[in-house]
């Protein structure tokens, strides 16, 4: 049974697998850091949050500060679709952000039906117009 | 001490009855500020129950009354004087007869009412019993102390105990953000203060009317403590009116269904809504999330300071962990008091995650709190918290993002995963003789102007509403206008590429060019992180929002400008600021963090407001959605290729739907070719310690430790020795420039 448990990283609860979402390439234990298995990049934050104001007259530009701020980014190793994004100061350790107990996990699952695909969540419905 | 003396029995009764009426000074008491649950049901709730328990009954009861709460809201909005009333940044609520927030109104801000349960259990408590005050029908209280019970300083609530028959049976409050307060700046959210003291008014609950009358003599001397007595006293009136309000709504509610079942409802309202939580927990899965922040600054000078969360949640609770943040700043204002972060994430659950949940404090019953004591989100009492928001936002967002990581799995959702909302107040406080010789202090609404964050399959709203209040408004640029003397010349135009890019992209923020116009003594301020370090970071592959810096034209009088070579003037921030179309005047870029500050006539005050997150891999987007931010102004060429790799014809904006395919694909092998896997990436990439180029504080890879600016040295969460003690930022440029100068006279000596 599959569990859509990011955008981009599904679980495998019979393999008790990581997979990415794109292309259902395995990325590791479920009971271990997804980040395992992926690709990372550090990217300067200008390369992405682009100065909007000219950087070689003014401080302040609107791109993040390099020596404050990093953008890493974490990739499918084969199919390259971008997973998470982190923003970090240089050098601080990646977040172990996703943590889960798996045992729980497969326990509600097995009262639950798979699902085809994630569920979104309730339908926008704009309120009437009164006024 | 007398915590030591070993007291047993009688004795100790009698020792605590002496104790408690000779204390000299009743500071905000901890067993009522560390508890966020339900109080006990007590036995004339229990009695009640017992003879109304039918739950719709009980469910038309309880729509009944906020039907009435809904009424009083309208009322706050409507005849409220502060901006902040005018643009929904105000709420009303009833609280239980224990004090217990039960039925909030359906608008408005939820932290607020949150917070009121506390002063009301601190009245019940001490005042209820002391012949000196005591508490009769047709009172009405006061509070604006955070400490005792309210987001900041800055908000005012009012609150009126119910009677029934000579006893109290619920409580109604009205809580509005003011404002002013008499602080070392106007607009009552000094980033000056570096003491309590220089924080403004400092209201304990006390009582402020009797017989629904207000007494003048205390106002009086209200109105003489902030910079806008004719506020103070008019929304003093209109909270009255609005608590009065609810008081006859709840009169008619017993009166119709008897008392047992207007107590029973606001009583099993809480209740349900502890049960329905835990059920809801309980399909969460198990597990723990990690997401760490930093803001960039203190308001007085940028440092890195780092809000840490672990979110826990095993069966029906949830955990947060917020230990290894930041130490507290013990002379900065951008600490937030506990009680605030708790408040803040009744508000996440309560309108981004189960906006289907009766807005009331059972909502928090099932979550527990952890932090380091002292620490920047729980300061010590004599710590200043006037701009809580600085880091409370933070802590905020980390929950938003840490929670959306638990529920996209659900198979069953009560409202759509998000990216985060842009959290920043990015706007202008303001103060001085407006063009009508009255003095005011207070905030444009564009605070409400937040951008939303994007959605798995729809893009984020632009300046939609504030993370703390989901409906609220940004107010009449031209209403605003006649009231103050400035004007906004740019005013509500979407800034192009500042957008959280993603598969769906964040609602953007518009930008604002402020000029004054009509005034000898008129200035502004700004308080607003994020400018070395961004606000908010995306989702699931989606990226944050920019910084955000303010940019200033001085030299320049804008409106002879506008007058005699109007064509001469750009409407855009980036226009302005790179193509430098005045000749003699000086362009300049700083933090968000400026100081109450005497504007000239005409010279520029510029900033954007924030973008919310996006949504998964930008690569992903439709090129159709793509060219239509195109069409619409929102993005720029360059972000169209080197974000979202489409590839169009610049004239038509027709896309090559073969050759965009082609380049997203090689944009992906690129990504592959230039990573690392992590394992090998972490080994060269991790440092044991913060490079030491920006001060920093907070913990690094131990949360038991954290640094407190300097990187060699670590000290234990909760425990820093000398406690944190910035330097007055002058001192630092004085310093700073007298070693210049002594370098200077020493080469000119040669
Ligand atoms: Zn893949």
């Amino acid at each position: 049974m599959k569990v859509f448990f990011t955008a981009a990283l599904t679980i495998d609860l019979d393999k008790e697998t990581w997979e990415c979402a794109g292309c259902g390439h395995e990325l590791g234990s479920a009971r271990d850091n997804y980040k395992k298995g992926l690709l990372v990049r550090d990217r300067e934050p200008s390369e992405i949050h682009a100065p909007v104001l000219d950087a070689e007259r003014y401080e302040f530009t609107f791109a993040p500060d390099g020596d404050w701020c990093r953008i890493l980014e974490y990739c499918c190793p084969e199919c390259g679709r971008l997973a998470e994004v982190e923003y970090l100061p240089p050098g601080h350790p990646p977040a172990h952000d996703i943590d889960l107990d798996i045992d729980a996990l497969k326990t509600q699952w097995a009262a639950r039906e798979p699902l085809s695909e994630p569920a979104l969540g309730p339908e926008f419905v704009a309120p009437p117009h009164s006024h | 001490m007398g915590d030591d003396m070993d007291i047993t029995g009688a004795a100790s009764g009698a020792v605590d009855a002496f104790l408690s009426e000779t204390n000299l000074y009743l500071a905000p008491d901890p067993v009522i500020m560390n508890n966020h649950g339900l109080e006990p049901r007590t036995a004339y709730e229990d009695e009640c129950i017992s003879k109304e328990s039918d739950p719709v009954r009980l469910e038309i009861v309880r729509e009944r009354i906020l039907a009435g709460v809904n009424e009083s809201f309208e009322m706050l909005e409507n005849m409220g004087a502060a901006p902040g009333a005018k643009w929904g940044d105000c709420v009303s609520a009833v609280y239980t007869e224990s004090g217990d927030l039960s039925l909030a109104s359906s608008g408005g801000v939820v932290i607020f009412c949150n917070l009121v349960q506390y002063p009301i259990k601190f009245i019940r408590k001490y005042w209820s019993k002391d012949k000196t005050v005591g508490i009769n029908e047709g009172d009405v209280f006061i509070v604006n102390d955070a400490r005792y019970g309210q987001a900041h300083n800055t908000d005012q609530s009012m609150m009126m105990p119910v009677f029934h028959e000579g006893k109290i049976v619920a409580w109604a409050g009205a809580t509005v953000h003011e404002g002013e307060n008499g602080a070392i700046e106007p607009g009552g959210m000094p980033s000056l203060a570096e003491q309590i003291w220089d924080e403004g008014l400092k209201m304990s609950p006390f009582k402020v009317a009797e017989n629904y009358t207000l007494r003048r003599d205390l106002v009086t001397f209200l109105q003489n403590s902030v910079r806008e007595p004719k506020l103070q006293y008019a929304d003093m009136k209109v909270k009255m009116y609005v608590c009065r309000r609810i008081e006859t709504r709840i009169h008619e509610a017993i009166a119709e269904y008897g008392v047992e079942a207007v107590v029973a409802a606001l009583r099993m309202n809480l209740e349900d809504t502890d049960a329905e939580v835990r059920r809801r927990l309980k399909e969460w899965p198990d597990g723990t999330v990690r997401h760490s922040w930093w803001t960039d600054g203190t308001l007085r000078e940028n440092v890195q300071i780092k809000i840490n969360l672990e979110l826990t949640k095993k069966g029906d609770e949830l955990t947060f962990d917020y230990r290894g943040s930041s130490p507290e700043f013990t002379n900065r204002s951008n600490n937030s008091l506990d009680i605030t972060v708790k408040g803040m994430l009744a508000q996440l659950f309560l309108t981004f995650i189960w906006p289907d949940i009766p807005r009331n404090q059972g909502v928090l019953a099932p979550v527990n709190f952890i932090f380091d004591n002292p620490s920047v989100l729980k300061p010590g009492f004599g710590t200043p918290s006037a701009q809580s928001m600085m880091t409370v936002f933070t802590a905020w967002s980390a929950g938003q993002v840490a929670t959306m990581k638990f529920l996209y799995s659900n198979p069953h959702k009560y409202t759509r995963v998000l990216a985060p909302w842009f959290n920043m107040i990015n706007t202008f406080l303001f103060g001085g003789l407006t063009q009508h010789g009255e003095m005011v202090g207070n905030v444009c609404a564009d605070i409400n102007g937040m951008g939303g964050g994007a959605l798995a399959d729809r893009d984020g709203e632009h300046g939609c509403a504030p993370i703390f209040a989901t409906m609220s408004d940004i107010g009449e640029q031209e209403f605003i206008e006649e009231e103050v003397p400035f004007i906004q010349i740019v005013s509500k135009k979407m800034m192009k590429d500042n957008q959280g890019f993603g598969r769906q992209r964040g609602g953007m923020g518009y930008q604002m060019v402020l000029a004054m116009r009509d005034s000898d003594a008129f200035g502004f301020m700004l308080t607003a992180m994020g400018a070395k370090f961004p606000n908010i970071p995306g989702l699931f592959g989606g990226y944050g929002c920019p910084t955000y810096p303010l940019a200033r034209i001085r030299g320049v009088n804008v409106f002879e400008i506008l007058k005699n070579d109007p064509a001469s003037f750009r409407y855009s921030i980036e226009e302005l600021m790179n193509e430098r179309p005045f000749p003699d005047a000086q362009y300049s870029t700083h933090p968000m963090t400026l100081g109450y500050t005497l504007a000239q006539r005409g010279e520029l005050y510029m900033i954007a407001q924030g973008t919310g997150g996006g949504f998964g891999d930008p690569l992903e987007r439709a090129p159709a959605d793509v060219m239509r931010d195109m069409d619409e102004g929102l993005i720029s060429d360059d972000v169209a290729w080197r974000i979202y790799r489409v590839v169009y014809n610049k004239e038509t904006l027709h896309v090559d739907e073969a050759a965009t395919a082609k380049a997203r694909d090689e944009a992906r092998r690129e990504r592959i070719a230039k990573s690392k896997p992590f394992d090998a990436f972490c080994k060269e990439w991790v440092k044991d310690k913060p490079s030491g180029k920006v001060p920093y504080f907070g913990s690094w890879d131990d949360k038991t430790m954290v640094h407190a600016g300097d990187p060699d040295k670590l000290h234990p969460a909760g425990q820093v020795v000398p406690p944190v003690v910035m330097a007055h930022p002058l001192q630092v440029k004085i310093d700073k420039l007298e070693a210049e100068l002594a370098e200077c006279r020493k080469s000119g000596n040669r």
